[in-house]
C-alpha cells in the first residue's frame, strides 16, 4: 500500500514539478516551485552563483529555481498560508525519506520530525526578538 | 572572545578582513610569507575551504596554520564538500585550536572548479549551516548530544549583493540572522547601486547594528583578472565600462588600483557596513597602500610580524 501511495505520487508529481522523491515536500511553501530541482537542491533560497540573465551557476540554460519560486510566490493566487512560509528555514533533507510517499509522511507528520539539536536551536535561542 | 567579535559586538570601530590564499606545495612556508604580510592590518583572516571548488590544503589546517602565525582566523566552511557530520567535525576539530571565527557558505559548484566529475554533496545548504554552527555554540551536535563545555563561536555567513533575485537577497539575511549569524561577508561586487539598495534593504529590515555588513573588494593588476572573474566566478558581474576603464588607461595596474580604492570608500560608507574584506590578487605594496588610503594603521611594526607567538585576543583593540 505504501509503495502504491509513492507509485501514485510519483506519477502525479513527476511530470508536473519534476518530483525528486525527496518524501517531504515543501511545494507549497516555494511557489510550487520543487528546490530538489536546484542542482544544489538547497532549500532556502538561491545561492550566490545565479547568472545576471536570471539563470542557474551550474544549468546556464535554466532559470535560477529560486528565481522562480520567488516570482511565482508573489505572482500566483496561493493561499496567504503557504505565503507566508516561504521565509521559513527549512531544516535539512532527513535523507531516510528519499522515495517514501510525502502525502503519507505528511498525514503521519512523519515530514516535521527534525532532530533534538535543530529542534532545540529556536530563533529565540540566538536572541533574536520577533 | 576573538578580536573580531570584540571589535563588532562591543566597539563601532572598522574592521578589516582578507582572504588568506589557498595553499598547496610549501604549504607552511608560503603560509608564512603571507602571513608576514597581513600582519597587523587584519580583524580576521579567511582560511578557506577549496575555493571555486579546487582543492587545496584544508580550511582547518589552514585556519590553525593562520593562528599559529599570530593572525586571527576566520574559518570557512562550504556545503559542497562535506556532509553535516563532517562539517561538525570541522567546526569542533578547530575549536580545539582555539579557532572562534566561523563563516558558512553554501559553495560554488563542483562544475565551477577543475574536477567536475566529483559529487556535489550540499547536504545542508548555507542558512541551515548557521543554524547547525548555532546548535554547536548551544552545546549541543545537531543529534542533540551534549557538548559541554560549548566551545566559544562567533558566526558569520555569506551574501551575494550583485546577484538576482535582488530584493531577495535581504530576505536571506533576515534568515540567516535568525539562525544566528552575526556578520555578513558579501561577495565581490562591482555594482554601486545593488550594493546601495542592498545595504539600504538590511537597513529598512531592522537588522542594521544586528548582523555587521562587511562587504569585500579584490585588489587585481589589470583587466585580465576582471574579465576571468566577469567570465569564470559565478555570481559575479564586471560591467564593461568597469573593465574598459582599467584597459584603456595609459596605466592599467594604477587604474585598477584606484578602481579598488574607490569601490572600497563607497562601500564603507554604506549603511550598516561595519568593515571591509579584502583580497589580494597582486601580492605588491598596494596592499599597505590601500589601508593606509583607508585610514588603517598597522598595529605592530614588521619585524613583530615575523614572530610565530599566538596573540592575545584583544591585541589589536587595545
Amino acid at each position: 500500500m505504501t509503495t502504491f501511495i509513492a507509485t501514485i505520487e510519483h506519477v502525479v508529481k513527476g511530470p508536473v514539478w519534476g518530483c525528486q522523491d525527496c518524501g517531504q515536500c515543501v511545494l507549497h511553501s516555494t511557489g510550487m516551485t520543487c528546490p530538489m530541482t536546484c542542482p544544489k537542491t538547497l532549500r532556502n533560497g538561491p545561492c550566490g552563483g545565479v547568472r545576471e540573465n536570471g539563470n542557474c551557476e551550474v544549468k546556464p540554460e535554466m532559470k535560477c529555481v529560486w528565481l522562480k519560486a520567488y516570482d511565482r510566490t508573489q505572482d500566483w493566487p496561493l493561499p496567504a498560508t503557504w505565503k507566508a512560509e516561504y521565509n521559513h528555514l527549512r531544516p535539512p533533507v532527513d535523507n531516510r525519506l528519499k522515495g517514501t510517499s510525502s502525502w503519507k509522511n505528511f498525514f503521519t507528520k512523519r515530514d516535521r520530525w527534525t532532530p533534538t539539536g535543530w529542534k532545540n536551536s529556536t530563533d529565540e535561542s540566538q536572541g533574536v526578538d520577533h | 572572545m576573538s578580536t573580531l567579535e570584540y571589535k563588532l559586538t562591543k566597539t563601532t570601530e572598522t574592521v578589516f578582513t582578507a582572504e588568506f590564499h589557498s595553499l598547496d606545495g610549501n604549504g607552511l612556508e608560503k603560509a608564512k610569507k603571507y602571513a608576514d604580510r597581513f600582519q597587523g592590518w587584519f580583524d580576521g583572516v579567511n582560511a578557506t575551504d577549496n575555493t571555486a571548488a579546487h582543492a587545496h590544503a584544508s580550511n582547518v589546517a589552514t585556519a590553525i596554520a593562520i593562528k599559529q602565525l599570530g593572525l586571527e582566523p576566520i574559518l570557512q566552511i562550504v556545503c559542497r564538500d562535506k556532509n553535516r557530520l563532517a562539517q561538525q567535525a570541522d567546526i569542533m576539530g578547530a575549536s580545539m585550536f582555539g579557532v572562534e571565527n566561523f563563516v558558512a557558505l553554501t559553495g560554488d559548484d563542483v562544475t565551477a572548479g577543475d574536477e567536475p566529475e566529483a559529487r556535489r554533496v550540499f547536504d545542508t545548504d548555507g542558512p541551515q549551516l548557521v543554524r547547525l554552527m548555532s546548535t554547536i555554540k548551544r552545546g549541543e551536535y545537531m543529534s542533540g548530544r551534549k557538548i559541554d563545555p560549548a566551545p566559544h563561536m562567533f558566526i558569520g555567513a555569506v551574501e551575494n549583493p550583485g546577484a538576482p533575485p535582488f530584493e531577495y537577497r535581504v530576505q536571506r539575511v533576515a534568515k540567516k540572522y535568525a539562525a544566528g549569524a552575526k556578520f555578513l561577508q558579501l561577495q565581490i561586487c562591482y555594482h554601486q547601486d545593488r550594493l546601495e539598495k542592498f545595504c539600504a534593504g538590511v537597513r529598512d529590515a531592522g537588522l542594521a547594528g544586528k548582523i555587521a555588513i562587511i562587504p569585500s573588494v579584490v585588489l587585481v593588476k589589470g583587466a585580465r583578472p576582471l574579465n576571468f572573474m566577469h567570465n569564470s566566478i559565478p555570481g559575479i558581474d564586471v560591467p564593461a565600462d568597469q573593465i574598459a576603464r582599467v584597459e584603456k588607461a595609459t596605466d592599467p595596474a594604477e587604474e585598477a588600483y584606484l578602481q579598488t580604492l574607490e569601490f572600497a570608500q563607497h562601500a564603507l560608507a554604506q549603511p550598516g557596513v561595519r568593515g571591509l574584506h579584502i583580497t589580494d590578487f597582486r601580492n605588491d605594496e598596494t596592499l599597505e597602500r590601500l589601508m593606509t588610503d583607508l585610514g588603517r594603521v598597522r598595529q605592530i611594526s614588521t619585524s613583530e610580524a615575523t614572530t610565530n607567538d599566538v596573540k592575545d585576543d584583544h591585541a589589536y583593540s587595545a
